[in-house]
């Protein structure tokens, strides 16, 4: 699975953090989406899934 | 279906207006009349209020003609400083970006101390006052009051005052002018602290901003935003948070020992206090799956009858901390999504640990028919919340 986030669209809910915080972070200094492990442990990838499905902004796209 | 009136009423005071939830199953999209005679589109299905929510064609900008407002008090909120709940893109998200790195999940977790203290101080209250005690009165609208004077750098004497005036803005009973009017002073007294914390920055919210926001007006309408829309809120999930979990001991119970935040998210849910759903105004015609809604029409995304869709939580009356359904829109959706949401969280997290674990014997003094709920306000909650321990 491969994870990409589009940070011009996210708008910094951080549901994503909370869904996988192995997989994804908040840049300290904008709020914004950044990958931590664009090609996740097999484990994640339920909790990825998640973050995608919450994501208000679509921001989160898995390949 | 043109004489359908809005908002409907409800016949239990834990479930949202029955007549929204048939609308939901029967996927019918009425239009709806409000007080002002406008008529917008109802959405009562998930999917449905997932798009109003988040195309771009739809404006959030009250002082558009035909914007379908909730009440008279709905449209001060286009006089004074502009606050991100009426701005559209692109300036909403350039807007909101200057400031979102406040309101990240990492930021909410180092407010859990802050939080944990002010819940306590709460609940010392309330143990030390008359019984029965006011939950309200002593743990709620304490907890979310301090939160936000420590969010922002203001004294906790001045607590009543924004409390006060927030009430009034948010009071749907009321007319425009005098919710203007408190509005106005508010602005005056949070643009008055803009000027002091340029002259003499703290380590607060608007001192931080104030880099990036370099416009009195707009920062100062970034406070309001976070005082009438980050108090009353909290203030009322906590209230109303509580009456629910007496009403499911045994899930009360769990919280003494396990970590609340499942609960939170249930109980967000299950109450949907935006009662009155969101809404918006078309730019240009657009379809709302298959729905095509016209240029100038509005639109109302029944969150509370959407947080029920049986598509996505099935059951969704019960009410179930197990459930994990964290899509749900009590938050909104799109990019007007809650900016406060990741502090909300830790907020009510701790408050509902804390008074699971220190109060073991709360109950309510009063039966449950005796309760004042907020069935008139824009967001719901009880008025008071007598409780015994």
């Amino acid at each position: 699975m491969r994870v990409t986030a589009h940070k011009e669209q996210c708008v910094g809910a951080g549901l994503c953090v909370l869904s996988a915080p192995e997989v994804f972070d908040q840049n300290p200094d904008d709020g914004l989406v950044e990958v931590r492990a664009d090609q996740p442990a097999a484990e994640h990838a339920d909790a990825v899934r998640e973050a995608v499905a919450l994501c208000p902004a679509r921001a989160i796209a898995i390949g | 279906m043109n004489r359908v009136e809005f908002p409907m009423t409800r016949t239990c005071p834990f479930a949202p207006p029955p007549r929204t939830e048939e609308l939901r199953d029967n996927r019918q999209v009425p239009r709806v009349r409000l007080w002002n005679g406008t008529r917008p589109w109802l959405f009562t299905r998930f999917d449905d209020c997932r798009v109003v929510l988040s195309h771009p064609a739809f404006s959030a900008d009250k002082g558009r003609p035909g914007y379908p407002l909730s009440s008279a008090v709905a449209a001060a909120e286009v006089l004074g400083a502009p606050t991100l709940l009426i701005m559209d893109n692109p300036e909403h998200d350039a807007t909101r970006r200057l400031v979102q790195t406040e309101f990240t999940v990492r930021r909410g977790e180092r407010w859990r101390p802050v939080v944990r203290a002010a819940v306590d101080t709460a609940i010392d209250g309330l143990l030390a006052g008359p019984r029965p005690g006011d939950l309200v009165a002593s743990v709620a609208l304490p907890v979310a009051l301090s939160f936000v004077c420590e969010l922002l750098g203001v004294p906790y004497a001045d607590r009543e005052f924004f409390r006060s005036r927030t009430h009034t803005a948010n009071d749907v009973t009321l007319g425009t002018a005098e919710a203007a009017a408190a509005r106005r002073e508010l602005e005056v007294y949070l643009t008055d602290l803009v000027r002091a914390r340029a002259v003499a920055p703290g380590d607060d919210f608007i001192s931080r901003a104030a880099a990036r926001i370099t416009e009195p007006r707009v920062l100062a309408g970034m406070a309001l935003l976070l005082v009438t829309a980050g108090h009353d809120t909290t203030a009322n999930m906590i209230a109303l948070g509580v009456l629910t979990l007496l009403r499911h001991p045994d899930q009360f119970a769990r919280l003494r020992g396990e970590p609340a935040d499942a609960a939170v998210e249930e109980l967000l849910r299950h109450l949907t206090i935006v009662q009155r759903g969101i809404r918006r105004i078309a730019r240009t015609d657009v379809e709302v799956n298959g729905h095509l809604v016209r240029a100038g029409e509005g639109v109302i995304a029944a969150i509370s009858a959407a947080n029920r869709d049986p598509d996505w939580f099935p059951d969704g009356g019960r009410f179930d901390i197990d459930r994990r359904a964290r899509a749900h829109l009590a938050f909104g959706y799109g990019n007007h999504q809650c900016l406060g949401q990741a502090l909300a969280r830790v907020e009510l997290q701790e408050t509902y640990s804390a008074i699971a674990r220190r109060l073991p014997g709360l109950r309510l003094a009063v039966p449950v028919e005796q309760i004042a709920f907020k069935h008139d306000m824009a967001v719901y909650g009880v008025h008071a919340l007598p409780v015994e321990w």
